[in-house]
């Protein structure tokens, strides 16, 4: 007999939460980009939990595919990050203004 | 304590406050290295979680895929880029942001608890197919993949051709217009007609 499902939802919307505040602070991209996975973390262990209420395999997959988004959105984000920042020197969201008006 | 046996409950807790230790090493310390390997720390965390689930698969694709590639990933980036410098914590750029930022996220938590009160689950059970532990765990897991969810799965292969190439094309310093220079000037004008000043 595991712990109830409920403890591993409290822990899942405190990782998230934690995500979404360090996105909201933090101005380095890619420790915006840790937070994001921060989030996507939480999401999983959310969806394992609710299979395991529910005896239902089906929330294992979708672990599986939010795992190939991440990975891929990780490996665009990074890209875009190495593209923009050759020919800068800093590293913050701050320093992405050529868009301003 | 929580109606669970005592070796659960242990696991359960020590896991979870590895993965909120890590999280917020992620949020708070100033080194982008730092916040990489605390990263690890969670992910290994929810990894623990995941097989006191009896999701032992994906415990396993979790280590290999998240702190044996992603992390790795971001590293590279963090070396290749020369950014590990400690960010400039002490001074407030926006103001207020902090502020604001932990109100939206208190704002997160409260939702989700709202969300989450009158019931914590609800709907049928076993609709696609039921979960158990093991080696029948894997199996099962693994006919969803390929029956009932094989059309989301090669979409998912495309959409990693489509990154692998994307990333290709975003990366390489476009040489004679090619789809590397229509790529640039997309992203930046500024960054474009610097190299034309050159």
């Amino acid at each position: 007999m595991t712990v109830s499902v409920s403890w591993y939802l409290i822990l899942g919307a405190i990782l998230f939460t934690i995500g979404v505040v360090g996105l909201l602070v933090r101005r380095n991209v890619l420790i915006m980009l840790m937070c994001i996975e921060l989030m996507l973390n939480a999401s999983n262990l959310t969806f394992v939990s609710f299979a395991r209420q529910h005896q239902d395999v089906g929330g294992q997959a979708d672990v599986f595919f939010v795992l190939v988004v991440a990975a891929a959105e990780v490996v665009v984000g990074l890209a875009i990050i190495v593209s923009i920042f050759r020919k800068r020197l800093g590293a913050t969201a701050d320093d992405l203004s050529s868009m301003k008006g | 304590m929580i109606g669970a046996s005592f070796p659960d409950e242990l696991t359960f807790f020590l896991a979870a406050t590895i993965c909120v230790i890590g999280a917020l090493g992620v949020v708070l310390t100033k080194h982008p290295v730092r916040a990489a390997l605390s990263l690890v720390m969670t992910l290994f965390g929810v990894a623990v979680l995941f097989v006191e689930q009896q999701a032992d698969f994906l415990a396993a694709v979790q280590v290999i895929v998240y702190a044996g590639a992603i992390v790795v990933l971001f590293l590279f980036v963090i070396m290749l880029l020369g950014v590990d410098k400690v960010e400039a914590m002490a001074k407030e750029p926006l103001v207020g942001q902090r502020i604001a930022a932990l109100l939206a996220g208190l704002a997160v938590l409260v939702l989700i608890g709202v969300f989450g009160w009158g019931h914590w689950y609800s709907g049928s059970m076993s609709v696609v197919g039921s979960t158990s532990s093991g080696s029948a765990g894997i199996r099962a897991l693994a006919e969803v993949t390929f029956t009932t969810y094989l059309l989301p799965f090669e979409v998912t292969s495309i959409l990693l051709i489509i990154a692998v190439m994307g990333a290709v094309v975003l990366v390489r310093r476009g040489g004679g217009g090619g789809p590397g220079a229509i790529d640039k000037a997309s992203l930046s004008g500024e960054e474009l007609e610097h190299e034309e000043a050159q």
